[in-house]
């Protein structure tokens, strides 16, 4: 291999884990995960509860200690460097962490120190900062007076106190109404516009699906399919599909459906539908009058609820 | 080009000897921002429970008794309580404000996040917890100078002495802090280790009133150095054993924040 073509990728590469594992007691909570994501992309780690998107985060950070693979963050080997990794990237957390007793402006100062940033340096960026999390009327309110929404923006505008690389962020949604996870869809675009590299880890599609160039889908640890979201679609389920619910749709679905579809899957009281061509379900489904259906393109949870399977999980 | 990646690289083990970088003084300044803000409401329990101890204990109980070691009660209560105070702050920051920063607030998490490590954390919350208490013996030593209890210029070295068995008291703290998993761990620790420290200690009352056996195990504990050297000290004259009980209290502060630090680490970082 040209050697000049590795060194260049080597450079793109802002984080690359490999075979990474960890156990904790007797089952493997990451189990050989390996990843790497470039300079300026989006990247979604997609799984249910429990699939080890938080532990893997814990390891990329060095706050956790894999029990064997490696890990290279912003060019450093973690943990190893991971103090030295952690000066160029930023961490969007779970749960909101910021300090109740602080201002908006006081959150970000303090915590600009925490990089060693004079205060005078991240006073200098805090109107743009706060451009950013549009929480500039808001400078001087304690942490108590902000929605939910707010409180993530500032958490966001937190983790880019440092001007980071990259950006970590665990489930930046979970918890916001719709309008509120809008607002951060469009700032996420935003740092993505402005060539930051993304690493998310959620468990709703519509957010995987609208932001990631690439998602992986991990389960018990393990990576079961990593792609662009459409491209992904496109190779594991049939483009059409009908949801099929009401009376009659069981019935529907055995004696008829199950001929025209390429794929069933009966989740509850309704029945899914895989088809290249639904015309002639969708025939048969207009002469059942008590059965209703919806007819609508393939899409990520399909992919999702495909490769992770459909029974309940006991975390959730 | 794998080769160019490390094998497994490693956390350094919970049991390393402590890092100590002056990374620590963010933590420091953001707890004493939060402190700064608060201080009007917070300075009443640093000044009044004091103040009650030294009035009621002193001047009411005090004028029944004879002198003690050649003060009054009032000065022997007064000078000995600037240790227990000491030890009640640093304890409680140590404890109850670190335990909701660590578990309820999850500030810790934020600044883990950030190239602060466990050892730069755990040093500014020992140093805040033992600056507080420091406070808290200034405020004590301005009442007993405002009430003419002792005016000595060596009382000034009392300060120093504070901050350095806050310290102790704090890493102490730290410890029970790591494994606790709610605030009734505290509490209880309070109730069976820091109050009966306390009663040994010779603040109440001289170690010479305690059965032989007692007073022996008195001797080596921390609280009891403690009063030993704060007490002197406040009435204008030299410890007796001052070198002794330095040693016996930095022995208690080495190992103390030493477990506390394994213990955070193993907490944190799993």
């Amino acid at each position: 291999m040209d050697t000049a073509v590795v060194s260049a990728s080597m450079v793109d590469e802002v984080l690359a884990v490999r075979d990474l594992r960890k156990v904790y007691g007797s089952a493997p909570v990451v189990d050989g995960l390996s990843f790497s994501i470039r300079r300026g992309e989006c990247y979604a780690l997609l799984g249910p509860n429990g699939a080890g998107k938080t532990t893997t985060l814990r390891c990329c950070l060095g706050l956790t200690q894999p029990d064997s693979g490696t890990i290279r963050l912003v060019g450093e080997p973690v943990p190893r460097e991971a103090r030295r990794a952690r000066i160029r990237v930023g961490v969007v957390p779970q749960m909101d962490n910021l300090d109740p007793d602080f201002t908006v402006a006081e959150n970000l100062i303090v915590y600009g120190r925490y990089y060693g940033l004079a205060d005078r340096d991240v006073a200098q960026r805090l109107p743009s900062l706060l451009d950013f999390a549009s929480l500039a009327h808001k400078r001087d309110a304690r942490i108590g007076e902000l929605s939910g929404g707010m409180k993530r923006r500032l958490t966001l505008a937190r983790a880019l106190v440092n001007d980071p690389d990259l950006v970590f962020m665990d489930e930046p949604t979970t918890g916001l109404d719709p309008q509120a996870r809008h607002v951060i869809w469009d700032r996420l675009k935003q740092l993505l516009s402005r060539g930051k590299t993304i690493v998310l880890t959620t468990h709703f599609m519509d957010e995987a699906e609208r932001l990631a160039d690439r998602l992986a889908v991990i389960d018990h640890g393990r990576m079961i399919a990593e792609g662009a979201p459409r491209a992904l679609i496109a190779e594991h389920i049939e483009p059409q599909v009908l949801e099929v619910y009401g009376d009659g749709a069981m019935q529907w679905a055995e004696a008829i459906g199950r001929d025209l579809a390429a794929r069933i899957e009966i989740t509850g009281e309704t029945v899914f539908c895989y088809a290249r061509d639904p015309t002639l379900a969708l025939h048969s489904l207009e002469s059942r009058p008590g059965v209703r259906y919806l007819h609508r393109p393939a899409n990520l949870e399909d992919l999702f609820l495909k490769l992770t399977g459909r029974e309940m999980r006991a975390e959730s | 080009m794998s080769a160019a990646l490390p094998a497994v690289a490693e956390i350094d083990s919970p049991w390393a000897l402590p890092r100590v970088s002056l990374r620590f003084i963010p933590v420091w300044r953001r707890n004493f921002l939060v402190w700064r803000k608060l201080f009007v409401e917070r300075l009443l329990t640093n000044v009044v429970e004091p103040l009650l101890t030294i009035v009621a204990f002193g001047y009411g109980l005090g004028s029944l008794l004879p002198q003690i070691e050649g003060v009054t009660y009032l000065q022997f209560l007064a000078t000995g309580s600037i240790a227990m105070s000491v030890m009640y702050s640093a304890k409680f920051e140590a404890l109850w404000g670190a335990f909701s920063r660590m578990h309820v607030q999850k500030t810790w998490d934020a600044i883990l996040h950030t190239p602060l490590s466990v050892d730069d954390l755990l040093l500014g919350e020992l140093v805040w917890a033992a600056s507080k208490a420091t406070f808290t013996a200034l405020c004590i030593l301005l009442m007993i100078w405002a009430l003419d209890i002792s005016r000595e210029p060596l009382s000034l070295l009392v300060l120093p002495v504070a901050m350095f068995i806050a310290l102790v008291f704090a890493a102490m703290a730290l410890i029970v802090n790591a494994v606790a998993r709610s605030y009734d761990l505290l509490s209880n620790y309070f109730t069976v280790v820091v109050m009966p420290l306390v009663f040994l200690s010779g603040v109440y009352f001289p170690l010479a009133q305690l059965p032989d056996w007692l007073r022996v195990i008195a001797q080596w504990l921390p609280m009891t150095a403690a009063v030993d050297l704060v007490r002197p000290l406040a009435l204008g004259r030299w410890p007796a054993n001052g070198v002794r009980d330095v040693v016996l209290l930095a022995a208690w502060g080495a190992v103390c924040y030493f477990i506390a630090l394994v213990l955070t680490r193993r907490r944190l970082l799993k």
